[in-house]
C-alpha cells in the first residue's frame, strides 16, 4: 500500500473518542494529553483556474476563525509557510498577499495566474500533545473533523495529523507505526484538499488547455476530428466566465488558442465534416479571433510593461507612465466590448449550434483518422519547407509573418493528432518546430509592437494630453523593439535550418508513415 | 542573533533558573531562541524535560564533527529549542583546549545558527576556564546573577576588569541580585544599594522563592506555570531590563 501521507491518519469512526483510540495505540510507552481549547476555523483552499499549486506539489489554505486569517502554504515534501493577512478578496494575483516568503514562494508558481477559490469547507480542530515517560511533547497530534457546506456532500471521516517535535522524529515514527498496526484508525491516502473535493463529487485538475484526447487510428476521420473540435469547444467555454469576468490575462489566452486550433482544425481538416459545415462556421470564429485580438494586444504590451520600462536607458520609467496609464485606459474599453461579444446571442447560438454540428453521425466508410493525420502532417509540412526555403534576407516582412501561420497550423495538426503518435518522436518534433515559432512569434510581436506605439503616440497626442518627455520615452521603446526585432530576423536561418535538417524531417516522416487506408 | 549568557563563578546562585525564565519569556515575546545547556549537570534540560545525552558528546560538536543543529531538541514551548548537556561536556576545557583559537571557538560555532535563531541563550557551569572564557567571547550580554555578599560584589568587578581587557568585541555586563532573603538586613540592604550605585546592576531583583525551587518539581519554567506569580513577574522584569540594554 502506498501511504501517501505518512503521517497522517483518519479515523474508522467506532464510536470511540480520538484520545481513546491513540491512547490504546501507544501505551503503555507513550500517552496523550489535550492542549489548549478546539478551534473553530472555516477553510478556503486556493489555486490558479489550471492547478498550478496542485501540478507543483503545493496546497493554499486559508484559515480563518476567531481572531485568526492565516494563509498556510504546505508542499508535498514536508515544507511549510505561513503568512497572516486579513481582508483580502480572491480571485486576485499572488501579489495581493503581504510581502514575505510565501508571497515569493507562490509567485514563480502562479506567474500571471490569479488564486481562486477550489474548495471550501469548516473544521473543528483539536491539539493533543504525545508525552514519553519523562512527560515530555515529543510529538503534536491534531485532530481535524471537517465538513463541508450545501447538501449533496459526503461526510469526511476525521483525520489525524502528527507533527515531530524537533529532534523527536525516531520516536515519531516508531508512534506511527504503533497507530498504523492500531485498530481505529488508518493511515490517510489522500490530502485534505483531495478528501474534500472527493466528498463534494469533484475531482482536482478539473481544467487543461492541452487537447488530450485519446484518438485510435482506425476510427473515422470524422470522428477523430469531432472529439478534438469538442475538446476546443469545452476549453474555449471553460474560459469564457474568467475572461468576461477578467479574472487573469490568460483566460483571454488560453481561449483564444482554442479559437485559432478551431479555426486551423476547420481550415486544414474541415473536408472531413458534414458537408458545409466548415463554410458555415469559418466566419463566426473569425469574428470571435477578431473581437478577442484587441485586448490581447494590449495585454502583450501590459504583461511585459516591467520589463521594458527597466530596459529604458535614457528616460526613466516614471516617464513612461503615461503610456501605462494610456494602455490601461484602453484596455478597460476594449474588455468592456470582448464581455458585451462574449455574453452576445451571436456568440451564445455560434457555440450552441457548432456543439451540434459536430454531434453528426461519422460515415462508415471512408477516411481514417491515422490516414487524415499522416495526410494533412505532411502537407502542412512541405508548406514549411516550401515557403521557408524561399525567404532570404530580403524578403518582406509578410513572408516571416506567412510562415508563422503555416508553422502554427502544422504544430495545431502535431496537437490534434498526439495521441496517434509515439509520444518521444512527437515530443523532438515539437521541440524542432518550437524553435523556428519562438523565433517567428518574437519577430511578428515585434513588428505589431512597434506598428502599434506609434498608432498609441498618436492617439495620445490627439487627446493632448501626453507630455513630450511620455512620447520621448516610448520613441526610446520603440527603439528597444526594432533591436528584439532585427535579432529575431537575425536568428531566423539558423533556426529555419535546424527545422530543414535532415534529422527533423526524419522525424516528420516518421509521424506521417504507416498511415494505413 | 544575540547572544546571552548567564554566567557565575560559583554555583547555585540561580544562572540556570535565570537561563530557563528567560529563553521562555523570549518566545513567549516571538523570539526564535536556543538554550545550550554547557553545564554537565544538565540542570537545564532536566527542567525541560529533556535527556542530557548528545550523540558523539561534547567533543563532536566543539570539533564540528556533528552539526549542532542535528542535536537541537524541540521543548513544549512554542519558539524555544535546547541543546541538551551530555557528561562529557566536564571536559570542554580539554576539548577546546585540544582546539585552534580555543576562545573564539564557541563564537564560530553558533554563528551558522543566525538564520534560524534570534536568541541564543549560554547557561553556563560555575567555573572560570577555557570554556567561561570562549562563552565570554561569544556572548553580547552576560547576566551575572549575585548573591548579596561583599565577596560576590569582589568578583563582580574581577570579571568587569577581565573583560576590559578583551581586544575587539566585548560583552555588555549585567548582573542582578539572585535569591534575595528579603528576612536577612543585609541581603536587603546590598539589594538596595547595588542597584542605586552600580550602572552595570539591573533594579530588579530575584527573591528566593520556594516557587523557583518548585521548578525542578514541576519540570517547566516559573514562567510557564505559574505565569501570574511573583516570581514569574520578577523574571518578566528582568527579561524587560535585558531587552532594555539591547536585546
Amino acid at each position: 500500500m502506498v501511504e501517501a501521507f505518512p503521517h497522517d491518519f483518519v479515523l474508522a469512526g467506532d464510536g470511540r473518542p480520538v484520545e481513546d483510540v491513540v491512547q490504546a495505540a501507544i501505551a503503555p510507552r507513550y500517552t496523550v494529553a489535550p492542549d489548549g481549547l478546539p478551534r473553530r476555523l472555516r477553510l478556503t483552499w486556493l489555486d490558479t483556474f489550471d492547478w498550478r499549486l496542485y501540478h507543483a506539489g503545493l496546497t493554499l489554505r486559508h484559515n480563518v476563525g476567531s481572531r485568526v486569517s492565516d494563509y498556510t502554504l504546505t508542499g508535498d515534501d514536508g515544507e511549510q509557510i505561513t503568512a497572516e493577512a486579513k481582508g483580502l478578496r480572491w480571485p486576485s494575483l499572488a501579489d495581493a498577499l503581504p510581502p514575505g516568503p510565501l508571497r515569493a514562494r507562490l509567485q514563480p508558481v502562479t506567474w500571471v495566474r490569479a488564486l481562486l477559490p477550489t474548495a471550501r469547507a469548516s473544521t473543528v480542530m483539536r491539539q493533543l500533545r504525545v508525552l514519553n515517560a519523562d512527560g515530555k511533547t515529543i510529538a503534536w497530534l491534531t485532530v481535524s473533523d471537517l465538513s463541508l457546506p450545501g447538501p449533496g456532500t459526503n461526510g469526511v471521516p476525521s483525520r489525524l495529523s502528527l507533527t515531530a517535535v524537533r529532534g523527536y522524529q525516531g520516536q515519531t515514527n516508531r508512534i506511527v507505526r504503533q497507530l498504523t498496526a492500531a485498530a481505529g484508525v488508518a493511515p490517510a491516502l489522500r490530502s485534505p484538499l483531495d478528501s474534500v473535493l472527493a466528498a463534494a463529487g469533484r475531482q482536482p485538475c478539473g481544467y487543461s488547455s492541452k487537447i488530450d484526447v485519446k484518438l485510435t487510428g482506425a476510427m473515422p476521420a470524422r470522428s477523430a476530428m469531432q472529439k478534438v473540435l469538442l475538446r476546443l469547444l469545452g476549453t474555449l467555454e471553460a474560459n469564457v466566465p474568467g475572461t468576461v469576468r477578467d479574472i487573469d490575462t490568460e483566460f483571454l489566452h488560453d481561449l483564444r488558442v482554442a479559437v485559432r486550433r478551431t479555426r486551423s482544425g476547420i481550415k486544414l481538416c474541415g473536408d472531413v465534416l458534414a458537408a458545409g459545415t466548415a463554410e458555415a462556421f469559418r466566419g463566426e470564429f473569425k469574428w470571435l479571433g477578431d473581437v478577442t485580438t484587441p485586448i490581447r494586444d494590449l495585454d502583450v504590451y501590459l504583461l511585459g510593461y516591467d520589463g521594458m520600462a527597466a530596459g529604458l536607458l535614457s528616460a526613466t520609467p516614471a516617464e513612461l507612465a503615461p503610456f501605462h496609464h494610456y494602455l490601461c485606459q484602453r484596455r478597460e474599453i476594449e474588455q468592456r466590448a470582448l464581455a458585451r461579444a462574449l455574453r452576445s446571442r451571436r456568440f451564445l447560438d455560434m457555440t450552441r449550434a457548432w456543439r451540434g454540428a459536430l454531434a453528426a453521425p461519422a460515415p462508415r466508410r471512408g477516411m481514417t483518422a491515422a490516414r487524415l493525420a499522416a495526410d494533412r502532417i505532411r502537407r502542412a509540412d512541405r508548406q514549411v519547407l516550401r515557403r521557408g526555403t524561399a525567404i532570404t534576407p530580403d524578403s518582406p516582412p509578410e513572408s516571416l509573418h506567412d510562415l508563422r501561420k503555416r508553422c502554427k497550423e502544422l504544430r495545431y495538426l502535431l496537437e490534434f493528432f498526439a495521441s496517434l503518435h509515439d509520444p518521444a518522436i512527437h515530443q523532438q518534433a515539437v521541440r524542432d518546430l518550437k524553435g523556428l515559432q519562438d523565433c517567428l512569434g518574437e519577430y511578428q510581436d515585434c513588428q505589431v509592437q512597434q506598428h502599434e506605439i506609434r498608432m498609441f503616440a498618436e492617439q495620445m497626442m490627439a487627446q493632448r494630453t501626453v507630455p513630450a518627455t511620455a512620447l520621448l520615452a516610448m520613441g526610446e521603446l520603440a527603439g528597444q523593439i526594432a533591436r528584439r526585432e532585427r535579432q529575431a530576423r537575425r536568428e531566423f536561418a539558423g533556426r529555419f535550418a535546424g527545422f530543414a535538417s535532415a534529422g527533423s524531417q526524419r522525424r516528420f516522416r516518421a509521424l506521417t508513415s504507416g498511415s494505413g487506408p | 542573533m544575540k547572544i546571552l549568557a548567564t554566567y557565575n563563578i560559583k554555583g547555585g546562585v540561580g544562572k540556570t533558573s535565570t537561563a530557563v525564565n528567560i529563553s521562555h519569556l523570549a518566545a513567549r515575546d516571538g523570539l526564535r531562541v536556543l538554550l545550550w545547556d554547557l553545564d554537565a549537570q544538565g540542570a537545564a534540560s532536566f527542567l525541560l524535560r529533556v535527556r542530557p545525552r548528545v550523540k558523539g558528546g561534547g567533543a563532536a560538536l566543539i570539533r564540528g564533527r556533528r552539526d549542532l543543529d542535528a542535536a537541537i531538541k524541540g521543548t513544549d514551548f512554542d519558539r524555544l529549542d535546547l541543546l541538551p548537556a551530555d557528561f562529557t561536556y566536564r571536559k570542554l576545557d580539554l576539548i577546546l583546549d585540544a582546539s585552534k583559537k580555543p576562545t573564539q571557538r564557541l563564537a564560530r560555532l553558533l554563528r551558522p545558527l543566525g538564520a534560524e535563531y534570534d536568541l541564543i541563550v549560554l547557561d553556563c557551569p560555575p567555573s572560570i576556564s577555557l570554556l567561561s572564557e570562549s562563552v565570554l567571547h561569544a556572548a553580547d550580554i552576560l547576566l551575572v546573577p549575585l548573591i548579596p555578599t561583599t565577596l560576590s560584589v569582589r568578583t563582580l568587578d574581577q570579571l568587569t576588569e577581565f573583560i576590559a581587557g578583551f581586544d575587539g568585541h566585548r560583552p555588555k555586563v549585567l548582573a542582578f541580585c539572585s535569591m534575595i532573603d528579603r528576612r536577612k538586613r543585609l541581603h536587603r540592604e546590598i539589594a538596595e544599594r547595588l542597584p542605586a550605585e552600580r550602572p552595570d546592576v539591573a533594579q530588579t531583583i530575584i527573591p528566593a522563592l520556594s516557587l523557583i525551587e518548585r521548578m525542578s518539581l514541576e519540570r517547566a519554567p516559573v514562567t510557564a506555570f505559574a505565569p501570574r506569580s511573583a516570581a514569574a513577574r520578577q523574571y518578566a522584569a528582568l527579561w524587560a531590563e535585558v531587552a532594555e540594554r539591547g536585546l
